[in-house]
C-alpha cells in the first residue's frame, strides 16, 4: 500500500494539500466525452471534502467486469466500482465481497428519497443496502428524424402505429424506415420496449418478474413478436452496427427512426440537432408513454483499512446529495434519483422523461428482473431473429418461451 | 546430423535447475489452470468460481446451443480456408520477393505492418472497406461496373470470408517473413543444380525446396494454428459476430459467457471443449514430432 | 539437412533475374504492387481519416483524401484524449508500457532461450513431455487463464504488483519462444559443442560463452515478436496490475471502445497508428537481422 501511496503523491499535483488525505480508488467505464465530464463532478466533490480519487477508468463492461472479479478474487479490491444496478452484483454480495451500506442509507434518509424505489430494491439483498444508485436511464424511446419524413412526404408520426403506417413511404423515398444497429443488445433491447410500450404494464412485468411461461406464450405476447417480425422488415436496410451509426442515419435524414434509450440524445446534441425541430422524441413508442428505471450505481468491496473505509462512509453519502445529482446527472444526460431536486437546465427530451418520472409511469428495468445469462441468452435470439427472415415470429416465440423457462 | 545427442552422456544438474521455470509453468499454470477450468466446468459458477455442481447441466446446454454449433462450423471454414491460403500466399510473396527485387525492405516492411497493429482498430477499417455503400463495391461502381457487387460483411452466407480477407490481411506477413527466412536458408548449390537438369523453377520450389523446408513449415504451422484457434479480436472489432450470428466463433462464445453472461460454468465447459479437440490433435503430432528422433523440426 | 555458411544468408537465394523490363520483370513487379496495394489499403484509410475532421468523415467518403488537413486529432490521441478523469490522451500510459516493456521482453527472452537450450543439448528424462504441455499450452485462449493465475498471484503475494504482470508475460511467451530457441539450438554444429565439453565447460560455461554469441539473430526475432505481443497488450496489464501502472493499451481502449457518446474515428485511428509506432520501428530498425535471424533458427533443424 505505502509503495502505491507514494508513488501516487509524487505524480499528483494536489495531493501536497491535502496530507492527511485518504485515497481511493474508484473503478468505472464510463470514458466517452461526455461520461468523463459527469464523472468528474464526483471526483470533484469527492476531492472537495479533503480526500483524494484515485481514477481507474476501463472502457468496456466485459473488460471493467474481468478486473473488478479479479481484484475482489486477487485480495486487493478498489474503494468502489460501478456496476449497472440489477442482478449482475448479486454474487458478490452473497460471497460477502461488498460491503453493507443500510447505515449511510438511513442517516442520508435514502428510504424517503429515491425515487423511483425500486432502484434501491435492486440494490438489496436480504433487507440490507449494498449499492447506492446514481442515476437512471430509461430504454423507451422513440428518435424520429423529421427530415427523413419531410422528404417521404408524410407528416412526422406521433405513435408507433403512425410511424409503421408510413414505413412505405419511407422506402418509397428511398429511406431506410427503421434505424437499428445488428448487434444484439440493441435488438433485443428493442424488443422488450415494445413489449413494454404495446401492451400493458403487467404483461412485461409476468414474463420478466413472474418469468410466467403461460405469458410469454400467449396470445399478448405473439403481437409483440408480430410487431417485431415488421420491424425487421423496416429494418431490413439498415446494415450498421453501432448504436450510434444508427442514431447517425436519422441525424441525417437517411432512417426515419430509431428505437434506443436516452443516451441517444447526446448523438443530437452533438450534431446541433434541436428537439421538435430537426427531430422528435417519444417516450413509450408515444403509445405507451412508461418508461423503466435502469442505470448505473456504485458498490464498496468491504475493506480492511479503517481510514479507507471511513472515505467509502464519505464517497457513498456524497454520491446521492442534491447538488452532486444536479451536476452529475446534466453532464450525463441522464435523469436523477431523487424526486426532489430541481433540474430545469434539462432539455425538452429530458424534461419529458422528469414529467414521467414524476408521474410515476414506470417499469422496472430488464436488468433488474432476469441475470446477465438470461439477457445473454435473448440477445442472443434477438440477433438471430432479426438477420435471418427464415426465422418465423412464432419460431423466435418458442424459443423466447425456452428462455423464460429457464431463467432464475 | 542424426547421431546421439551428448546430452545422455553429460547429465547435468544445472539443465535440470534451469528447466525448473518450464517445469513449473508447464506444470501448475497450463496443467493445473487446465485441470482447474475443468473441475469449474461441472459447476453452477456465475460471475465467481464457485463448486456449486451441477454435473453435466452445462455441457447439455452447450450443445443444445445454436450459436455454439454455428461457432464450431465457422471456425472450421476459417480455419481452413486460413490454413490453405495463408501458407500459399505467404510462400508466394517470399518466392516473389526472394527474386532479388529493389526495393525489398520496403515491401516486407509493408506487407508485415499490419501485424504490429491492434485489430481494435484495424478490423474497423475492414468493415469500412467492406461497405457497399462506401468500401470498395460503391468505387468499382461508380468506374462503370453497376452491377458489381462485394458486400461479404451484410450476408450472412459469405460474412466469414470477409473476415478471412482481414485475417489474411494480418496474418500473412509474418508466414511471408518466416518463408522468406526459409528459403534464404536453402543453399545455392540446390538452384545451380536443378538448372543444369533443366528442371522448371516451380518443380524445384514443389519437389526440392519445400520439402527441405519442413522446420520452418512446422514452426509456422503452430504460429498459424493457435492464431486460428484463439480468434477473437477480429471478429469483436470487425462484425461483432453478425449478421445476426453467422460470424461467431467458439473463443468469442467462452469470452462472451465468462464476461458478458456471469456464466463462467458454461464458458469453462466451452473452453473445455475447445481443448479436449486440440489435445486430441496436438499431443499425438507433439510426440510423434519432438519426442521421437531428437534433431527434426 | 543443409550446410548454411554465413554469406548464404546474406541476399536473396532464388533463381537468377534476367533482363531488367522482361516480361517475367512485368508480371513480378506487377503482382508485388498489387499486393503492397492490398497490404497498404487499411493504412492508407487509417492516415487519412486520422487528418480528417468529425463532419468530414461523417459524410462518409473512406478512400477521398482529406479536403483540410488536420493534425488535432494526433494531437488529441496523445495528448488530450480523456481516460475517465485524466485528459493526457496516450501520453500518461507511455512510460508505464515502457516500464512493463522492457523487464518482460528480457525476462520472457532469458528463460525460453534456457528452456529451449536445455531441450536442445541438454535433454533430460520427461523434457519432451512438459515440451509437449508447452506446445499444448500455447493453444489455451488465455483468458480462460485468467482466473486461476489470479489465485495464484494471491497465494505468491503478488498480485497487483509489476514483477506479477512481468511474470504472467514470461508465462505465455513460454511455448512459442521456447519452440523457437529449441530449433535454432538444435541446429548449431554438434562439434562446437563437443568440443566445448572436452574443455571442461558445464552448462552455464557453454550457454553463454559459446551459445549467446552465435543467437543474436534468433534473439532478435524473439524480441520482435514480444515486444509486438507485449506492447499491445491490454487485457493482463489492466487484470494483474493497479491504476498507476496501467499501460498505454488502456489509454487505447478506452478512446477506441467507450460504448456511448460519439465516435471520434479521427482520433481513433490516430490513437492506434501512434500506438503501433514502438513494434514498427523495431521491425524497421531489425529488419534485415528479423529474416537472418530466422533463416539461421528456423530452418536448419
Amino acid at each position: 500500500m505505502n509503495h502505491y501511496t507514494k508513488l501516487l503523491s509524487a505524480t499528483a499535483i494536489v495531493a501536497a494539500t491535502s496530507a492527511s488525505a485518504t485515497e481511493l480508488e474508484v473503478m468505472h467505464w464510463w470514458t466517452s466525452g461526455g461520461e468523463a465530464a459527469a464523472v468528474k463532478q464526483f471526483a470533484d466533490a469527492f476531492n472537495a471534502t479533503g480526500n483524494t480519487w484515485v481514477d481507474a477508468a476501463i472502457a468496456g463492461g466485459e473488460a471493467a467486469r474481468a478486473v473488478m472479479v479479479s481484484r475482489l478474487t486477487g485480495g486487493d479490491p478498489m474503494g468502489a466500482f460501478q456496476f449497472n444496478h440489477g442482478r449482475q452484483a448479486e454474487e458478490l454480495i452473497e460471497a460477502g465481497l461488498l460491503r453493507d451500506i443500510t447505515d449511510i442509507a438511513e442517516a442520508e434518509g435514502w428510504l424517503d428519497l429515491v425515487n423511483p424505489s425500486t432502484l434501491l430494491d435492486a440494490c438489496t439483498v436480504d433487507g440490507r443496502i449494498y449499492c447506492a444508485p446514481v442515476n437512471i436511464h430509461s430504454w423507451q424511446w422513440l428518435w424520429v428524424s423529421h427530415k427523413a419524413f419531410a422528404d417521404a412526404g408524410v407528416a412526422v408520426p406521433g405513435n408507433w402505429a403512425e410511424f409503421v403506417a408510413a414505413s412505405d413511404a419511407l422506402a418509397a423515398a428511398d429511406k431506410i424506415p427503421l434505424a437499428m444497429g445488428q448487434q444484439g443488445w440493441q435488438q433485443s433491447g428493442a424488443f422488450n420496449v415494445m413489449m413494454a410500450s404495446l401492451l400493458p404494464s403487467d404483461v412485461f412485468t409476468s414474463v420478466y418478474g413472474d418469468k410466467d411461461t403461460a405469458v410469454a406464450g400467449g396470445a399478448d405476447v405473439a403481437t409483440v413478436f408480430a410487431a417485431a417480425a415488421s420491424a425487421r422488415e423496416m429494418a431490413a436496410n439498415s446494415t450498421v452496427q453501432n448504436w450510434n451509426d444508427a442514431t447517425n442515419l436519422v441525424i441525417q435524414g437517411e432512417a426515419g427512426g430509431q428505437i434506443m434509450g436516452d443516451w441517444a440524445q447526446g448523438e443530437f446534441a452533438v450534431a446541433g440537432s434541436v428537439a421538435g425541430e430537426d427531430y422528435s422524441c417519444l417516450p413509450g413508442l408515444g403509445t405507451n408513454p412508461r418508461l423503466s428505471t435502469g442505470g448505473d450505481a456504485f458498490y464498496f468491496p468491504v475493506l480492511s483499512d479503517d481510514e479507507q473505509a471511513a472515505a467509502q462512509a464519505e464517497l457513498a453519502a456524497l454520491l446521492l446529495k442534491p447538488a452532486t445529482q444536479v451536476s452529475f446527472n446534466l453532464a450525463k444526460g441522464s435523469l436523477p434519483v431523487r424526486g426532489d431536486i430541481d433540474l430545469s437546465a434539462a432539455n425538452d427530451c429530458m424534461q419529458k422523461g422528469l414529467a414521467l418520472l414524476a408521474d410515476g409511469a414506470l417499469l422496472p428495468d430488464v436488468n433488474m428482473l432476469v441475470t446477465p445469462d438470461t439477457a445473454n441468452q435473448l440477445n442472443t435470439l434477438f440477433v438471430e431473429f432479426f438477420a435471418d427472415t427464415s426465422i418465423s415470429a412464432e419460431d423466435a416465440q418458442a424459443r423466447f418461451v425456452d428462455i423464460i423457462a429457464d431463467a432464475d | 546430423m542424426s547421431s546421439e545427442r551428448p546430452s545422455q552422456l553429460f547429465r547435468n544438474k544445472s539443465a535440470k535447475i534451469a528447466a525448473i521455470p518450464m517445469i513449473v509453468t508447464a506444470l501448475f499454470v497450463f496443467v493445473g489452470g487446465t485441470a482447474w477450468t475443468i473441475v469449474y466446468s461441472f459447476t453452477k459458477s456465475g460471475l465467481l468460481p464457485r463448486l456449486r455442481w451441477v454435473g453435466l447441466d452445462q455441457y447439455e446446454r452447450l450443445w443444445s446451443t445454436n450459436r455454439w454449433l454455428v461457432s464450431i462450423e465457422n471456425l472450421i471454414i476459417y480455419g481452413l480456408c486460413m490454413l490453405v491460403l495463408v501458407f500459399v500466399i505467404g510462400f508466394i510473396l517470399a518466392a516473389l520477393i526472394d527474386q532479388k527485387i529493389r526495393f525489398e525492405n520496403t515491401i516486407r516492411t509493408v506487407i508485415l505492418y499490419p501485424y504490429a497493429l491492434s485489430f481494435v482498430v484495424t478490423g474497423l477499417v475492414w468493415q469500412w472497406i467492406l461497405n457497399p455503400e462506401f468500401g470498395i463495391e460503391s468505387i468499382i461502381q461508380a468506374w462503370g461496373w453497376d452491377s458489381f457487387a462485394f458486400d461479404p460483411l451484410y450476408n450472412a452466407d459469405i460474412a466469414i470470408f470477409g473476415v478471412l480477407i482481414a485475417g489474411l490481411w494480418q496474418g500473412s506477413g509474418l508466414v511471408m517473413v518466416l518463408m522468406l527466412a526459409g528459403l534464404r536458408g536453402i543453399d545455392q548449390e540446390v538452384w545451380k543444380a536443378a538448372r543444369v537438369d533443366g528442371i522448371p523453377a516451380w518443380k524445384t520450389y514443389i519437389f526440392i525446396v519445400i520439402p527441405m523446408m519442413r522446420p520452418v513449415f512446422i514452426t509456422t504451422l503452430v504460429l498459424v494454428v493457435t492464431g486460428i484457434v484463439k480468434i477473437y479480436d477480429l471478429i469483436v472489432a470487425q462484425t461483432g459476430g453478425g449478421p445476426g450470428i453467422s460470424t461467431e466463433v467458439p473463443a468469442k462464445y467462452v469470452y462472451d459467457m465468462m464476461f458478458q453472461a456471469n456464466n463462467l460454468g458454461q464458458g469453462f465447459a466451452a473452453s473445455t471443449m475447445m481443448l479436449l479437440t486440440v489435445a486430441l490433435v496436438v499431443i499425438p503430432w507433439a510426440i510423434l514430432e519432438f519426442g521421437g528422433s531428437k534433431n527434426r523440426g | 539437412m543443409v550446410d548454411v555458411t554465413p554469406d548464404a544468408l546474406a541476399g536473396p537465394q532464388g533463381p537468377k533475374p534476367r533482363k531488367t523490363f522482361s516480361r517475367r520483370n512485368i508480371f513480378l513487379y506487377g503482382t508485388l504492387i498489387m499486393v503492397a496495394l492490398y497490404y497498404a489499403l487499411p493504412l492508407y484509410v487509417m492516415i487519412i481519416t486520422s487528418m480528417k475532421g468529425m463532419p468530414e468523415i461523417r459524410l462518409g467518403n473512406v478512400f477521398s483524401p482529406p479536403v483540410e488537413i488536420t493534425f488535432a486529432p494526433w494531437v488529441k490521441a496523445w495528448s488530450e484524449a480523456c481516460t475517465g478523469l485524466t485528459c493526457e490522451g496516450l501520453s500518461t500510459g507511455f512510460w508505464n508500457s515502457v516500464r512493463i516493456t522492457i523487464p518482460s521482453v528480457i525476462a520472457s527472452i532469458a528463460i525460453a532461450s534456457v528452456n529451449g537450450y536445455a531441450l536442445a543439448n541438454w535433454k533430460f528424462k520427461g523434457a519432451d513431455a512438459f515440451f509437449t504441455i508447452l506446445i499444448f499450452g500455447a493453444f489455451i485462449p488465455y483468458q480462460v487463464m485468467l482466473y486461476p493465475i489470479v489465485i495464484m498471484l494471491r497465494e505468491m503475494g503478488l498480485y497487483g504488483s509489476l514483477s506479477g504482470l512481468v511474470i504472467v508475460h514470461t508465462i505465455f511467451g513460454m511455448p512459442i519462444l521456447t519452440l523457437l530457441f529449441r530449433n535454432y539450438f538444435t541446429s548449431l554444429p554438434e562439434e562446437l559443442f563437443k568440443a566445448a565439453r572436452v574443455d571442461g565447460a558445464g552448462f552455464w560455461g557453454i550457454y553463454f560463452r559459446i551459445m549467446l554469441p552465435m543467437s543474436v539473430p534468433i534473439f532478435t526475432v524473439a524480441v520482435i515478436l514480444q515486444v509486438t505481443g507485449i506492447w499491445n497488450d491490454f487485457l493482463f496489464g489492466v487484470v494483474y496490475t493497479r491504476p498507476e501502472s496501467y499501460p498505454m493499451t488502456v489509454a487505447l481502449n478506452n478512446i477506441v471502445n467507450s460504448t456511448q457518446g460519439v465516435k471520434e474515428y479521427n482520433v481513433n485511428m490516430a490513437a492506434t497508428i501512434i500506438t503501433g509506432l514502438v513494434p514498427l520501428t523495431i521491425y524497421f530498425v531489425s529488419g534485415k537481422l528479423f529474416v537472418r535471424g530466422i533463416a539461421a533458427g528456423a530452418v536448419k533443424g
